[in-house]
C-alpha cells in the first residue's frame, strides 16, 4: 500500500550460540525475532509492547541498519534497509536506549552538527537547531554542555536530534525507561506534538500506560513474534470483559477456585491464576463482588483481598501469554 | 506527504538523496565536527602535542650536552640533535594516532556510546571509520608542524637540517595514515579497562624501539633487534623523516615507503573490520 511507510516480510534474527568457554557449555542460539511481518502506516504512532527480551530492540535494530537480519526483508519509505542501509539512514531518525549525545559539544551544537551530517548547510542547520530547541523546551540550555542535562532533558534533546532532519520515520527504543513520571509526561507531550505535525513514529516500550496513551496501534510482542495487533481500545475489547477482578484467597489450590468461579459467577468469561491470585474476566453487574466471595466460601476458600480494574493492555498481555509484562 | 504546515519549509520530510552526494556531505560534516572539537579544546591539544617532544628534546639535546653527559659521546652531540629531529616528528604523529583516534574511540565505544549516533549518519559505517583516520591524519600533520620548530630550536648544539620537500610532503601524510590507522585498530580492539595495557604493551615498545633515538642502520651490531624492529611501523616513519629533513643515514626509501604503505593498509583493513564488527550485529 502506498500509505505504508514500513513493511517487513519474514524478518528474522537468530543470534548464534556461544562456543563452549572453559568449563561452560556452549550457549544455545537465540531466535530474537521470528518471521516478523510488520506494517507501519504513514502518520501513526506504532508501539511494540512486550517484556524485556521480547525482540523489540532487535526489531528496531534491524529497521535502523544496526542489526543485520538473518532472513527476510525490510523497507522504509520504499528503501530496502537490508540492501541499502546507508541510503535508508537518510530517511530515519533514531532515539536509542542509552544517552549517545556528543559530550564534546554543547546542546545546540549537537543538533547543528547532526543537521550537517544529514546535508543541511551550516547556517540552515543553526537556525533549525534553535527552532528545535524551542520545540523541546531546551532553548535556555542552548550553550550548556550536554553533561549538565538531566535525564529527561537529555532524552528530549535526543528526540530533537533524531527529528532534526525531518525523517520519514522516527524510532524510539524504550524512550521513557528510567525517567521520572514528570519527565515521562513531558516527553509524551512532545512526541504527541510531533505526531500532530505528521511525524510517523515507531516506539518500543514495556510500559503499558505508554503504549495505551501514546500509540495509534499497538503490537504485543513476545518471544520474537507479534501476538496481537490493534488499537489500544481494540486490544482491550478483545479481552471480552469490561471488568477484571483479582481474587486473593486462602484455603487450597487456586486453579480449582478459578475453575469453580467461572462456573459459579454467571458474568465471568474466563479465569486463570496469575501471580498468586485468581484473575476473573467478567462484566460489571450489581452485587458482583459479594457473589464472588460467597461462591469462594461455598467451596471452602477464605477471600483475603479483592481488586477491581478495567481491562488494560497488561490484561491483554496476560491473556495472550499467561504471564505479566514486568517479570 | 502528510501535513507539515506547522514546521518551517526547511523541514520538509527527508527524501533519500543520491548516495554520492549524501555520503560526501556526511563525511565532510563528520570532519567538521572533529575540527570544532579540536578548536574548542585547542589548549589541551597544544599541551598534549608539545609536552612530550619538548621534554624529550630539552633533556636529550639541551641538558645532556650542557652537563657533559652527551648521548653517543659529547663529540657527536650535533649529530644526535639532528637525528632526533626526525624521531620527534615521527613520535608526535604516532602519539596523535593514539590520542586523537584510539583513546576517543575507546571512550565512545566503552562509556559514552557516542559512536552509536555517528554510525547513524547517512553514509556507510566503513566511511565513518575512514573519517576517523582522515581526522587523525589532519591532527597528526598539525602536530608535526607544531613540533618541528621545537626540535630545531631547543637543542644546545646546532641542528643540521637538509629538507627534501618532495620526500617530506609524501612521508608526512603517509606517516599520519600509519599512525591514525593504528589508532583505529587499537581503539576498536581495547576496552576502556585495558587502556593501561595498551600503553605498556603497545605504545611503549613501539616508541622506545621505533628508531626515535637512533637510526635503524645503527642497530646492525645487535642484529636480532634490528630484525625485530622491522615489525615496528614507527621505524619506517622515523627513517622516512630522517631521509626527508636530514642527511643522517637512513633506510632505503623503498623500504620506507613500502613499510609505511604495508602497515597503513594492514591497520586500515583491521581497524575498519573491527569497527564494523562493533557497530553492526
Amino acid at each position: 500500500m502506498a500509505d505504508d511507510i514500513i513493511r517487513t516480510e519474514g524478518l528474522s534474527k537468530v543470534f548464534p550460540g556461544g562456543r563452549p568457554v572453559g568449563g561452560r557449555p556452549a550457549s544455545p542460539e537465540v531466535v530474537a525475532v521470528d518471521n516478523l511481518d510488520l506494517t507501519v502506516r504513514r502518520g501513526e504512532i506504532y508501539g511494540l509492547l512486550g517484556p524485556n527480551g521480547a525482540g523489540k530492540s532487535t526489531t528496531i535494530g534491524m529497521l535502523t541498519t544496526r542489526v543485520t537480519p538473518t532472513s527476510g526483508q525490510a523497507y522504509i519509505g520504499g528503501v530496502d534497509v537490508v540492501a541499502k542501509p546507508a541510503i535508508a539512514k537518510q530517511v530515519i531518525g533514531v532515539v536509542p536506549q542509552t544517552n549517545t549525545l556528543d559530550r564534546a559539544l554543547t546542546v545546540v551544537e549537537n543538533l547543528e552538527l547532526h543537521g550537517r551530517y544529514f546535508g543541511m548547510r551550516p547556517a540552515a542547520a543553526r537556525v533549525a537547531a534553535f527552532e528545535m530547541l524551542e520545540r523541546v523546551r531546551l532553548a535556555d540550555r542552548a550553550g550548556a554542555p550536554v553533561a549538565s542535562l538531566s535525564g529527561g532533558m537529555a532524552q528530549r534533546l535526543m528526540v530533537a536530534r533524531a527529528i532534526m532532519h525531518r525523517p520519514q520515520m522516527l524510532f524510539l527504543d524504550e524512550p521513557t525507561a528510567g525517567l521520572d513520571p514528570q519527565s515521562r509526561i513531558a516527553l509524551w507531550e512532545i512526541l504527541q506534538e510531533f505526531h500532530a505535525d505528521g511525524q510517523t513514529i515507531l516506539l518500543t516500550t514495556h510500559y503499558m500506560e505508554e503504549a495505551d496513551q501514546l500509540c495509534s496501534r499497538v503490537a504485543i510482542m513476545d518471544h520474537g513474534r507479534i501476538l496481537a495487533l490493534d488499537t489500544p481500545a481494540g486490544l482491550k475489547r478483545s479481552v471480552g470483559a469490561d471488568t477484571i477482578v483479582r481474587v486473593s484467597a486462602d484455603g487450597g489450590n487456586l486453579d480449582v477456585l478459578a475453575a469453580h468461579l467461572v462456573d459459579a459467577v454467571a458474568e465471568a468469561t474466563s479465569a486463570k491464576v496469575i501471580d498468586g491470585a485468581v484473575q476473573l474476566d467478567t462484566h460489571k453487574t450489581a452485587g458482583l463482588l459479594p457473589r464472588i466471595i460467597d461462591a469462594s466460601e461455598q467451596v471452602g476458600y477464605q477471600v483475603t483481598d479483592l481488586s477491581v480494574t478495567e481491562p488494560t493492555l497488561e490484561t491483554v498481555f496476560i491473556n495472550l501469554t499467561g504471564k505479566e509484562l514486568r517479570e | 506527504m502528510t501535513a507539515t504546515a506547522a514546521l518551517p519549509p526547511t523541514h520538509a520530510l527527508a527524501e533519500a538523496r543520491p548516495a554520492s552526494q549524501a555520503y560526501r556531505s556526511a563525511f565532510i560534516a563528520l570532519l567538521a565536527r572533529d575540527v570544532i572539537v579540536v578548536r574548542k579544546q585547542w589548549k589541551s591539544f597544544i599541551v598534549r602535542t608539545l609536552m612530550q617532544p619538548l621534554l624529550l628534546v630539552f633533556v636529550f639535546t639541551y641538558v645532556f650536552p650542557k652537563i657533559g653527559q652527551g648521548i653517543g659521546g659529547t663529540a657527536n652531540a650535533d649529530q644526535f640533535s639532528t637525528l632526533l629531529v626526525a624521531g620527534v616528528l615521527g613520535l608526535a604523529i604516532m602519539f596523535q594516532g593514539i590520542q586523537a583516534v584510539a583513546l576517543p574511540l575507546v571512550q565512545e565505544f566503552g562509556y559514552s556510546k557516542e559512536i552509536e549516533d555517528r554510525v547513524l549518519a547517512p553514509l556507510p559505517v566503513e566511511m565513518v571509520a575512514i573519517q576517523k583516520i582522515v581526522s587523525g591524519v589532519i591532527q597528526g600533520l598539525i602536530a608535526a608542524v607544531l613540533v618541528f620548530p621545537i626540535a630545531a630550536i631547543v637543542p644546545a648544539t646546532p641542528v643540521h637540517l637538509h629538507i627534501n620537500w618532495l620526500l617530506l610532503l609524501t612521508v608526512a601524510p603517509l606517516a599520519g595514515w600509519v599512525a591514525s590507522a593504528l589508532g583505529l585498530a587499537l581503539g576498536t580492539t581495547f576496552p576502556p579497562t585495558q587502556v593501561p595495557l595498551l600503553f605498556s604493551v603497545i605504545v611503549m615498545p613501539l616508541t622506545f624501539l621505533g628508531a626515535v633515538y637512533f637510526p635503524w642502520s645503527h642497530l646492525e651490531s645487535i642484529r636480532w633487534l634490528q630484525i625485530i624492529t622491522l615489525l615496528d611501523p614507527l621505524v619506517y616513519m622515523n627513517e622516512g623523516f630522517r631521509a626527508s629533513v636530514t642527511t643522517t643515514p637512513h633506510m632505503s626509501l623503498w623500504a620506507v615507503y613500502g613499510g609505511m604503505i604495508f602497515f597503513a593498509t594492514l591497520f586500515t583493513v583491521v581497524g575498519v573490520r573491527n569497527f564494523r564488527g562493533k557497530v553492526i550485529s
